[in-house]
């Protein structure tokens, strides 16, 4: 057991129980809970003529049935728009139950209540709902062209325009030695947590009150959302997030209408009710992220300097926006990465489709714009016969430029402002651990044998740790047990040992004493939530700086008892001392019985604090005037902006000639950000980021046909990558300290999906010869571009037309 | 729909299925999946449904030994067989092999696609007790993991074989089939 804490790879707090059998996921409470089924719009967009219940009220075991008409006041109301922007001035949101219209494929219709979901299933299937179709807007094409419309009320299907400028752009583009244009495209893919989302919710009809447990990324967010639309004061309302099954963000949009009508049923029928998504469900009727299409022109001069650069993109918001302009505002601002762009010009248009709403996604709306950056800076290095790496390097913002401030508005509606990194060192370190210049060598070696390989590359900055606040309420008990919680909530990605580091490391306690509650509204009233690879920074400095209030008001106390100066005193491994006396100590259990002084002892140590166990001073209350009682403390932690990580990948792929297979032969990742608290757990994020980036690029998107149905809605169809198609991934480190917070740290959550689809599209562009412009890329479309390009439909890169094996357009 | 057009009470039949060596029964329909009999009607909720189409293995358990989707077997097809699910490995107290290492290893994140691969992984290396990488990587290429990219787990199994052959000779004190834990 030790106090050194901060920065080790300890193990988790959180695997015992977790490989054992005792995790507590969401339906593995409440059982005996009357269970929902939802009767879902099997049409991309219709109007609603009639739904007929009678059949399924006859169905044994069926308890309630709603639908539209049957949700009272503010359940009835759209639910409500979370984010809203002045840029977003068609914001729509839907029904909790559709009301006369749906507007994809999924939208929830009717709900049925049953004694288990085996019998709501039943009665579903015996509901009729009469629907008149209306014609479906299907991909981002068919939204911009504007000739069928989404929602009647919303011209062109524009939900939002946006522009951001910095600099003159048209005088920088027509004054640039050269310019390139390209046309890029990212298709949908999804977060796709192994648990769905689900809603556990009973009310307690004698006291009022109204418990939800709910698999979600923010239980602050929900208690709130579900409290108005029940009209229910706060107080008689707590969500509480228990374990949750992976999250990749597409559980902080909230509420969802299952969160609104499974709290409803539950208070209407005074029984406990429970929802468990099921994976159709999720693939139909959560979220999907990343559909977009972008078109760029670039300006530059012979040393390949960005002179000014102008992109406008096409964001396929799905039905509705909920959770406003985020992906867009994120790709828009975030596509510069580690670069200087000269002037810049961004304009998005978010359109809605009748598909499934788009909100965050791990990276949120950057591996587009890393994907976009990128193709560019690959495309001037060809255009100039340039390194790739060096065309990077030569636009980089130096460390001695820092803080760098773009000019722009970023997500938190705050400054773009870059407050640290070093990128050429990020990049010294990615080329040594690649071997980049030693790529030619093995290409050679590679192609004597009949192989194609490819060397890519992808740089990105990703704004971590955005506010506005999380908090850190920490207690430690007469038994030096030391309570920690913060509000935002946890999906697997270590928070319980991560936070216990960092309050070990401020407190002088051993890790083992310190237990952290993360995501419950009873332990911490206050948060936002988990998105934004925030945890860290957020909550992390938030328990720190509650932990320092905690050890200022130890060390008083024990000064006082100890007859010495504060300042001469330590804690080590939960003991004060005096430093350099170390005989001289009190344990803090010990500090936390003094600090509450007792009428009535409730054991032995407690007898120290009662009113007769010793002298007092009879002039003084017991607690003074401007303390409290218990050793305690609570603070929050509130940024001025974000804190920026970067980090640089490489991989190398290898595409067979004839079948057009693509297999990635190495991945190699150096990241920064900042301090590690927990090495190991970061390791786990970046390698979890690059799978999922590695099934962006290669294998996973959602395929709607015309008529708007998702004609891939499961596990079968949509290919979510296995371990056989996950290469070991190889990571090297930078720890650029961010000058914002206590710790110095930023966020890492999201940081390894970023780049991805970019490194994989430079590799392969790189081994084929020909450009590589919209990902993910299956075998059967790079086989297609071979194709296109032997027949001269698309152009060699000027670099290939020097290797003896590409083939020479015509 | 005509199939549904019976809305008589189900006919219940009498389940009986050892499960971690624990004989239990009880009265399902015939409809009723052995992933919602573990979890609903025997009550031991650590074998979790992440698909419910047999795709991602996360409701692995062992039928007489033997890696099976629980969510593609009805209860009754587990008529009198032994059914060992994740609670049947280890306690917290004397973890498995398996469990031990990815406890080590950082083999897990969010926890829920687990169960199945502890499952999965304690079969495979009872019958392959020093596994290459590779044919660590191939026997967890069944399952599907969104949290890991699945490195760590890859670790894991090579380390749960060798734990596992590290304790070979010690006296047996557990057995998967000695018992559930609370």
């Amino acid at each position: 057991m030790t106090t050194k804490a901060f920065g080790e790879p300890i193990r988790r707090r959180e695997d015992p129980r977790l490989v054992t059998g005792g995790g507590r996921f969401l339906d593995d409470l409440g059982q005996g809970a009357l269970e929902a089924a939802f009767v879902r719009s099997p049409h991309a967009h219709a109007r609603i003529v009639d739904i007929d219940v009678d059949d399924a009220l006859e169905v044994e075991g069926v308890v309630a049935i709603y639908t539209h008409e049957d949700l009272p006041g503010r359940v009835g109301e759209p639910l409500p728009l979370l984010i809203p922007h002045p840029a977003l001035t068609h914001g729509r949101t839907q029904h909790a139950l559709a009301r006369d219209e749906v507007n994809y494929v999924g939208e929830a219709v009717v709900m049925v209540v049953a004694r288990d979901r085996y019998l709501a299933e039943d009665a579903c299937q015996r509901i009729r709902v009469e629907y008149e179709q209306l014609p479906p807007v299907v991909g981002v094409a068919g939204a911009r062209d504007g000739v069928d419309l989404v929602h009647p009320d919303v011209p062109g299907n524009v939900a939002a325009h946006l522009l951001q400028e910095v600099g003159d752009v048209d005088a920088a583009l027509a004054a640039a030695p050269h310019t390139l244009d390209l046309d890029l495209a990212i298709e949908r893919s999804a977060s796709m947590p192994l648990e769905g989302k689900g809603v556990y919710a009973r009310w307690d009809h004698e006291t009022e009150e109204l418990r939800i447990f709910s698999s979600t990324q923010t239980s602050t967010g929900v208690r709130a959302a579900v409290a108005a639309k029940l009209d229910l004061p706060l107080a008689k309302v707590e969500c509480i997030a228990p374990d949750v099954g992976g999250g990749f963000g597409v559980k902080i949009n909230h509420p969802w209408p299952e969160e609104v009508l499974v709290p409803f049923a539950a208070k209407t029928l005074g029984q406990p009710v429970k929802w468990t998504e099921d994976r159709r469900e999720h693939f139909i009727s959560s979220a999907h992220e990343r559909g977009q299409l972008l078109k760029i022109r670039v300006g530059f001069d012979d040393d390949g300097r960005l002179r000014g650069l102008d992109v406008r993109l096409w964001h396929d918001n799905g039905a509705y926006t909920p959770y406003g302009i985020i992906v867009p505002i994120i790709t828009s601002t975030q596509l510069l990465g580690p670069y200087k762009p000269g002037a810049y010009r961004c304009e998005f248009w978010s359109l809605y489709t009748n598909t499934v709403i788009v909100t965050p996604y791990r990276g949120a709306g950057r591996p587009q714009g890393c994907f976009a950056m990128e193709r560019t800076m690959d495309a001037i290095a060809d255009r100039l016969g340039l390194d790739r790496a060096e065309v990077r390097s030569r636009n980089f913002i130096r460390p001695a430029e820092m803080p760098y401030d773009h000019g722009l508005l970023f997500q938190d509606g705050r400054p773009l402002k870059y407050d640290s990194g070093d990128f050429p060192a990020t990049l010294a370190k990615l080329k040594a651990l690649v071997g980049w210049d030693d790529f030619a060598a093995y290409r050679e070696e590679a192609e004597a044998q009949g192989r194609r390989v490819g060397l890519g590359i992808g740089c990105y900055v990703e704004g971590t740790g955005v506010g506005p606040y999380e908090g850190g309420h920490i207690q430690v008990e007469t038994s030096g047990r030391v309570n920690v919680a913060t509000g935002l909530t946890s999906q697997g990605q270590g928070h319980e040992t991560m936070l216990a580091q960092v309050v070990a490391h401020e407190l002088g306690v051993p890790v083992d004493d310190v237990f952290v509650t993360t995501g419950d509204t009873r332990r911490m009233p206050y948060a936002v939530g988990t998105f934004a690879s925030r945890t860290a920074v957020m909550s992390g400095n938030a328990v720190a700086l509650a932990s320092r209030q905690v050890r200022a008001k130890a060390l008083r106390i024990a000064a006082d008892a100890l007859e010495v100066s504060a300042e001469d005193l330590e804690i080590v491994d939960g003991d004060i001392r005096v430093k350099g006396a170390p005989d001289t100590h009190l344990a803090l259990g010990t500090v936390s019985v003094m600090s509450n002084p007792l009428r009535y002892a409730f054991d032995e140590a407690a007898n120290a604090a009662t009113q007769f166990a010793g002298p007092n001073d009879p002039d003084k209350p017991p607690v003074a005037d401007d303390d409290e009682p218990g050793l305690e403390g609570r603070d929050f932690y509130s940024p001025t902006q974000a804190t920026f990580a970067n980090g640089m990948h490489a991989a190398v792929v290898e595409t067979d000639p004839v079948t057009a297979d693509i297999r990635i032969l190495r991945y190699c990742v150096v990241h920064d950000c900042g301090p590690m608290i927990n090495p190991m757990i970061v390791e786990g994020q970046v390698h979890g980021g690059v799978a999922q980036g590695v099934g962006g690029a290669l294998y996973e998107r959602m395929v709607y046909d015309e008529s708007g149905q998702l004609l891939n809605a499961s596990f079968m169809d949509f290919l979510m990558p296995y371990a056989s198609e996950v290469p070991r991934i190889e990571t090297d480190h930078l720890e650029t300290p961010s000058p914002l917070n206590p710790l110095g740290v930023k966020g890492a959550g999201e940081a390894g999906c970023i780049p991805v689809s970019a490194v994989i599209a430079s590799a392969i562009e790189d081994a084929e010869g020909f450009p590589i412009t919209s990902m993910p890329i299956s075998p059967g479309e790079l086989w297609d571009l071979r194709r296109q390009h032997a027949h001269g439909d698309l152009p060699t890169l000027a670099r290939h037309a020097a290797y003896p094996n590409s083939q020479e357009a015509p | 729909m005509s199939e549904v057009d019976d809305v008589a009470a189900e006919e219940l039949l009498e389940v009986r299925v050892t499960v971690n060596g624990v004989p239990r029964e009880a009265r399902v329909p015939a409809r009723r999946l052995l992933s919602d009999f573990l979890r609903h009607d025997v009550g031991l909720t650590g074998t979790h449904v992440g698909c419910e189409h047999g795709v991602c293995g996360a409701c692995t358990v062992l039928l007489d030994g033997q890696p099976a989707r629980s969510c593609l077997l009805f209860a009754v097809t587990a008529q009198h067989h032994a059914v060992t699910t994740v609670e049947g490995l280890g306690s917290l107290e004397a973890m498995t092999p398996a469990q031990q290492a990815f406890t080590e290893c950082h083999g897990l994140q969010c926890g829920f696609c687990t169960p199945g691969f502890l499952t999965a992984v304690t079969a495979f290396i009872a019958e392959n007790p020093d596994p290459t990488e590779d044919e660590a990587r191939e026997a967890i290429s069944g399952n599907l993991c969104r949290c890991t990219g699945y490195q760590n787990i890859v670790k894991s199994v090579l380390r749960a074989a060798e734990l596992q052959r590290s304790r070979e000779g010690e006296p047996a004190t557990r057995h998967t089939e000695s018992g559930e834990s609370s």
